[in-house]
């Protein structure tokens, strides 16, 4: 025997807790994860609750009050205004990706030439990319001058120009995951349509359209979800007016605006405005969190298998 | 019969006209709707370079800010993004070591280690969760746990732990694609030849992996140094007029500078807004550039 066993069992029974520490160590960054969520769990909650610990606040006027103030006198706490904000900017930002980038992801996947696609959705994906501040930027000095030419009596700040630079924002979102839907729809599929006499259109709209759903779907949720969550831009365009208004040409104030309006503010901690924040952001945070899960469940429960 | 016959034939061919003109529309306007995309594009990045034209300089670049326009001009005594474009510099380069060591861990585990089981699979999930939390309630979650809790305040290092925990659920589903697409052969050779489980990862896994981990994790970086949100929470400034010189040291960053001078009512903040736009979307376009190199010259797939 050439090899003294007693050195190989030493050396192994070296190597065998050095192969334990390291997975130790891996598996505790993994842990850092699970930890991330709890603590946002409970920071959220913890703050949220002292909020409501206030005297003069309540879960009821919190959640039917259409008044926000909770640092100006008098103070009112109802955050409906601030909901409302958000729901305008979402829901103005889904009427612009929602069509441009569906339209989008049947050209890219039915149509476009791969070579072409090939440098159309990186160049679209770059406005992913682009830091929010930028957009915000962008709505104040290109957007909202335009909307005040077409409307004089736009104001600096107003929620349509937030919209659009939101729902510009998005677009990539929506072409991107939508066109892997639909990628993903195996061509058996169209040619059965084509050799029953279907023309192209029809097999884009009434064949993959359908058959890559879940997907789609699941796309726009997401995108809105990100469009609820976003903040830079929205806070630079549509200002920071918290009030419950049909007229999209007008400031409001988004939940992610308050917070950032608190945040560059002195308010000092522990008073009613500090924990407010913490109320805003579980609200957020829920609302978010639901569409993120409806997003996954749509995919998981609709998606349709294809060897 | 015979014309009931050619009037069908007509309409038949009618028909045909009629879709090929619909089929014609529909392309045109879903060809259209893609053009909204790059047009947008174009149109904002006109529209920085056109504000900040003759506003990017040396002095820009090398002087603190101010209040005073006329600082900001040629002649003027210089004023600029210096202090804040020297925090985002040490923000990102402290955020990346943080989301290295974390999320290639993470990653490692949940590829080399983890058995498939119920736990896995709801540390993923909890992982794409993560993914899609707006980032200010990380701002929130940092400044409640380091800014307050451990007690570091408004310094450079609470803000790069809210970046890093902002960025590392990206990291680490990047990081195990780059670990996914290691060829299951290598790692049964090398331990046919004796190695143990770490040698392996750490001789065979991970250097294979490293393009791939290395270009997801500088793409992540990019994300966080345009990011404001998060670090407003913490309580980065809008305007400081040195550099952060330490750990625990205040910072500031371009994005909240830029956000400073994009509220100030006077025009020619615009321009200087603008500039400092320009200066960010460079740094942005250098790291981007430098993670497509990197999978160019050493992805296997590409």
């Amino acid at each position: 025997m050439s090899v003294d066993p007693g050195i190989t069992a030493a050396t192994s029974a070296v190597e065998d807790r050095k192969n334990d520490l390291v997975r130790y160590v891996f598996a505790s960054c993994a842990l850092v994860t699970v930890l991330t969520t709890a603590a946002i769990v409970l920071v959220l909650l913890e703050g949220a609750v002292a909020f409501f610990r206030f005297p003069d606040v309540t879960v009821l006027e919190y959640l039917r009050g259409t008044e926000w103030s909770p640092v100006i006198r008098p103070r009112s706490y109802g955050v409906l205004p601030l909901i409302w904000g958000t729901l305008v900017i979402t829901v103005g930002s889904a009427l612009v990706a929602i069509p441009v980038g569906t339209a989008t992801a049947i050209y890219l996947s039915e149509y476009a030439d791969p070579d072409v696609r090939k440098y159309l959705k990186p160049t679209l994906e770059v406005l992913a990319g682009i830091p929010t501040i930028v957009y915000g930027f962008f709505a104040l000095s290109f957007i909202t001058p335009i909307i005040q030419r077409l409307f004089p009596q736009t104001g600096t700040f107003n929620a349509a120009a937030g919209a659009i630079v939101v729902g510009v924002m998005i677009i990539p979102m929506v072409s991107s995951l939508s066109e892997d839907a639909m990628s993903a729809v195996p061509d058996s599929l169209r040619n059965a349509a084509y050799g029953l006499g279907a023309t192209k259109v029809e097999v884009s709209t009434r064949v993959v359209l359908p058959a890559a759903l879940s997907g789609i779907v699941a796309s726009y949720i997401l995108a809105l979800s990100r469009a609820i969550g976003e903040t830079m831009a929205v806070t630079l365009a549509v200002g920071m007016t918290p009030r419950i208004t049909a007229n999209p040409l007008e400031s409001m104030q988004t939940m992610t605006a308050y917070m950032v309006q608190i945040g560059i503010s002195d308010v000092s901690v522990g008073s009613v405005g500090y924990q407010s924040l913490f109320a805003v952001g579980l609200t957020l945070f829920a609302m978010t969190l639901a569409m993120n899960l409806i997003s996954l469940w749509i995919r998981s429960r609709y998606r349709e298998e294809y060897q | 019969m015979s014309t009931e016959t050619d009037g069908s034939f007509v309409d038949g061919l009618e028909d045909i006209e009629r879709k090929r003109l619909y089929g014609r529309l529909f392309v045109a306007v879903c060809f259209a709707s893609t053009l909204v995309g790059v047009v947008a594009l174009v149109a904002l990045l006109a529209d920085v370079l056109y504000e900040s034209w003759g506003w990017v300089s040396w002095e820009f670049l090398t002087y603190p800010p101010s209040q005073a326009v006329e600082n900001f001009l040629p002649g003027g005594r210089g004023a600029g993004i210096y202090p804040a474009l020297v925090g985002s510099i040490f923000l990102i380069a402290l955020t990346a070591v943080f989301t290295v060591f974390l999320g290639v861990g993470a990653a490692i585990y949940l590829e080399e280690y983890a058995a498939e089981s119920r736990l896995k699979s709801f540390v993923e999930a909890n992982i794409a969760n993560l993914a899609g939390v707006p980032s200010i309630v990380y701002g929130l979650l940092g400044l409640a746990i380091f800014v307050r809790w451990f007690q570091l305040g408004a310094s450079l290092i609470a803000g790069a732990l809210t970046l890093t925990l902002l960025i590392l659920p990206i990291v680490i589903v990047s990081s195990q694609e780059a670990l996914r697409a290691v060829p299951d052969s290598q790692r049964q050779a090398a331990y046919g030849v004796g190695a143990t489980k770490w040698q392996v990862i750490r001789d065979v896994v991970l250097p294979r992996a490293l393009p791939g981990i290395m270009t997801g994790t500088i793409l992540s970086l990019s994300r966080a140094i345009g990011e404001t949100a998060p670090i407003l929470m913490v309580g980065a400034s809008t305007s400081l007029f040195v550099a952060p010189d330490g750990l625990t040291s205040p910072f500031s960053a371009m994005p909240m500078t830029i956000f400073e001078w994009a509220t100030l009512p006077e025009a020619e903040f615009q321009h200087i807004a603008a500039a400092g736009i320009v200066v960010l979307l460079t740094i942005l376009l250098l790291m981007n550039a430098t993670a497509i190199l990197i999978r160019n010259r050493y992805d296997p797939r590409s």
